[in-house]
């Protein structure tokens, strides 16, 4: 194992093991008619080895360029620049921008492997599930009877019947069984890291919830490291070890889950949690966050959030905040966010909530 | 179910009321197959009520009958069985021109609105917004002059907050946002000064951070222009949240079956069947350490074929109570306490369900672990 010293997110020294991916002054852009489309601005994140980190934001703000950006996958025309370095857990530290395609389409399944929302259109409707794993294995030159084993065993994982689901063509499956099928196959080649992009948006609440109790078993069992993207906080709050939160293709917070649903410092992060339906919190307490999400083409000077924020002064439009440490493993990027709490309660009792604005 | 007993209800008459309702689809299988057509059972004996200013949220799984039960209501779907009636007029026999017919079939429709799930295809791409808000106004209004019809059409933008709306009324549906598309079809149903309006999902597509503004928007709208709601959605929160503000009920569907209904905060804090309990544990309630590492409550993760339901208690195969007793009977309505009803036997304490040995799946037995929606 190669163990080599890096300077993590927050500017202190340790050990790269424990980094699976690391993202630097990772941008996108789009040059359109209308001007320069800057959709991915700036982020910085490591991913640990071995955690589920769940990325949130609204619909628009970037968490898909995030996910394509990590795998070198962003769509023609857009510019990805930045460093995006990956540490395989045997051998060396890998420019992932700089690799040949080849190097790219090992990269992609063997090691980090993707899944996306909508499994129907990942999956080709002329070919039975059992095709979908015996080409991806011999794509990739893996041992097909060891791959179809693994194949077997990962499909009953996922409840499902795996003599069943192999013969079955895509469209003979349920919407949950697809998206379990799917899930099964990305994890096929024994990659380190998966990365899902809205794995469970189009299905109903109780299969959501019902695949990520599955993928946290997935993850013990087979020892992934898991990106979990979606606009829905409450759902990935209950599998994510850490959450990343974006606003206007930015990172705006990062934390535990913990620190995040008890103390989150970003005010954008405390009224995204105010805002969403919840049958614990007082149902006069809801309340949705006023104004709307920039344009990639015309975002804010100073702090992006500040025409949507109540602790706005003229700092916030003067200049942009850098990540401040509100504890070792909680960053937030907000001049005020010491004041955070005060001037946006939370709706819901958190137990053992510590005292406003207090590290933990 | 009916709720007639609620003091609310009781001594007014339903808007729109459903008996023993039941909708089948006939399904012609494979091209091979000269069997017996099958038949999707998508809606099985349901009776409801639903008054003025009333609104009832119906929750439950994809493909559990929301939507068609939804559809039933507001006259967009001919029952197979039972029937459906408007202010005491028969839906159906209006349609037909059987009997009496006391109140048109056109008045009927225009009373029963829809928006749908997905706001982005409910809107034709190539009119703009006032075209689509129009439209309805001159197929039901058609005496309206032009100058009023653009008049109430903006009035109406406005009020759901899209201004200026002369803005927005200029605009295509590709121009707007996905919160702002849904409150054009909430507005279009509006137009029509609707008594019920049947939102199958309006919210689920929107980002959560959206779903209270739309759902404080048609609350808003519902007080002012005194609608009723069938509000259908998969997320108990969000059923909570639109039938508590407006003291309405949630229904829980399962397998074509209302299997519990009564007052929204009822069903919230003291759930009584065996499913809605499952729903229960299924909306994630942003506490820490919540029930994250909890297996799912439920003894098989996929939902029968609604072709071939169980027999018995529907929920049987996936119930974590079950016992012998219920693959054999079919539980009856209970009242669980007022205006609450629950179709369970463990409703009621002297039944034989109680001495009846448990179901047990043998976890050995591959099949019994697996799901039968590919049955
Ligand atoms: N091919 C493209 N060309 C130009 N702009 C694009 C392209 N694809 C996406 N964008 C823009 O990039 C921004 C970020 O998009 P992205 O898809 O990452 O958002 P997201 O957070 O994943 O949203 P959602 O929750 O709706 O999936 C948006 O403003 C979007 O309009
Ligand atoms: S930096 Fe200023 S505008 Fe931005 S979130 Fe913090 S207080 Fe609000
Ligand atoms: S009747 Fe039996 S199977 Fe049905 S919900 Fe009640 S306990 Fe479960
Ligand atoms: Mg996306």
């Amino acid at each position: 194992m190669s163990t080599h010293n890096t300077t993590n997110e927050s500017g202190e020294m340790y050990s790269a093991s424990e980094t699976i991916i690391e993202l630097r002054n990772t941008e996108v852009v789009f040059d359109m008619s209308r001007g320069v489309s800057r959709v991915l601005d700036n982020v910085d994140l490591d991913i640990r080895r071995g955690e589920i980190l769940g990325v949130v934001g609204e619909s628009g703000s970037g968490k898909s360029m995030l996910a394509s950006a990590m795998l070198d996958a962003v769509v023609d025309p857009g510019i990805l620049s930045g460093q995006i370095t990956y540490y395989p857990d045997d051998g060396d530290p890998v420019n992932v921008l700089g690799l040949s395609d080849e190097e790219l389409r090992r990269l992609r399944w063997e090691d980090i492997s993707m899944v996306f929302q909508g499994a129907m259109s990942s999956f080709n409707p002329t070919m039975s599930v059992k095709g979908h794993f015996v080409e991806t294995l011999e794509a990739h030159e893996y041992d097909r009877e060891e791959g179809m084993e693994r194949a077997h065993e990962l499909l009953s994982d996922l409840y499902l019947d795996p003599e069943r689901v192999l013969e079955s063509y895509p469209h003979e499956l349920s919407g949950g069984m697809r998206q379990r099928a799917l899930i099964a196959l990305s994890v096929v080649l024994e990659p380190d890291l998966l990365v899902m992009d809205e794995p469970t948006a189009a299905l109903d609440l109780l299969m959501q919830r019902s695949i990520l109790s599955l993928l946290e078993g997935l993850k013990e069992k087979y020892d992934l490291t898991m990106v979990f993207i979606t606009h829905d906080l409450p759902l990935v709050a209950e599998l994510a070890n850490r959450m990343a939160v974006m606003y206007a293709f930015e990172l705006v917070e990062k934390g535990s889950t913990d620190e995040i649903l008890q103390n989150a410092a970003h005010p954008y992060t405390r009224a995204l949690l105010n805002s969403t339906p919840n049958l614990d919190a007082p149902l006069s307490e809801m309340t949705s966050i006023e104004g709307s999400a920039p344009d990639p083409v015309n975002v804010p000077e100073g702090c992006s959030y500040h025409p949507r924020c109540p602790l706005a002064d003229e700092q916030c439009v003067a200049e942009a905040p850098d990540f401040h440490d509100v504890s070792s493993s909680h960053q937030v990027e907000c001049f005020h966010w010491e004041d955070a709490a005060e001037a946006i309660p939370f709706n819901i009792e958190q137990p053992s909530s510590p005292e406003e604005g207090e590290a933990r | 179910m009916s709720v007639d007993t609620h003091p609310d209800y009781e001594g007014r008459d339903p808007l729109v009321s459903l008996e023993d309702v039941e909708v089948h689809f006939e399904e012609s299988s494979g091209l091979f197959d000269f069997s017996e057509p099958e038949v999707v059972r998508a809606v099985d004996g349901v009776d409801l009520d639903i008054f003025e200013q009333d609104v009832v949220a119906l929750v439950g799984e994809s493909g559990c009958g929301k939507t068609t039960l939804g559809k039933t209501t507001i006259g967009l779907q001919r029952p197979t069985g039972g029937s459906v009636s408007y202010r005491g007029q028969d839906i159906w026999d209006a349609k037909d021109g059987k009997g009496d017919v006391e109140i048109p079939y056109k008045d009927i429709r225009s009373s029963l609105q829809i928006i749908h799930q997905d706001p982005g295809s409910s809107l034709n791409p190539n009119r703009r917004v006032m075209k689509i808000l129009e439209a309805p106004l001159k197929r039901w209004q058609s005496q309206m002059s032009a100058g009023d019809r653009r008049g109430q059409v903006l009035s109406m933008l406005e009020e759901v907050g899209m201004t200026p709306p002369d803005d927005y009324a200029g605009r295509y549906p590709h121009q707007l946002s996905g919160g702002e598309k849904q409150r054009v079809a909430l507005v279009r149903a509006l137009l029509m000064d609707p008594d019920l309006i049947l939102a199958d999902e309006a919210v689920s597509a929107l980002d959560v951070s959206l779903r209270v503004e739309m759902m404080d928007l048609m609350l808003d709208l519902q007080e002012k222009f005194d609608t009723s709601f069938v509000f259908v959605s998969h997320d108990l929160s969000n059923a909570r949240y639109f039938a508590a503000h407006s003291g309405g009920r949630i229904g829980v569907m399962y397998l074509g079956e209302l299997v519990e209904i009564g007052p929204a905060e009822k069903i919230i804090n003291n759930p009584q069947h065996p499913y809605t309990k499952v729903l229960r544990w299924a909306t994630p309630d942003l506490t820490p350490d919540g029930a994250s590492s909890d297996k799912p409550p439920v003894r098989k993760i996929d939902i029968p074929d609604p072709k071939n339901p169980p027999p018995g208690c529907r929920f049987h195969t996936r119930c974590p109570e079950a016992r012998q007793v219920c693959m054999e009977q079919t539980p009856p309505e209970y009242t669980t306490e007022e205006f609450h009803e629950t179709k369970c036997f463990r409703e009621d304490d002297s039944h034989e369900y109680w001495s009846s040995p448990q179901i047990t799946d043998d976890e050995n037995e591959a099949d019994q672990l697996y799901s039968e929606a590919d049955d």
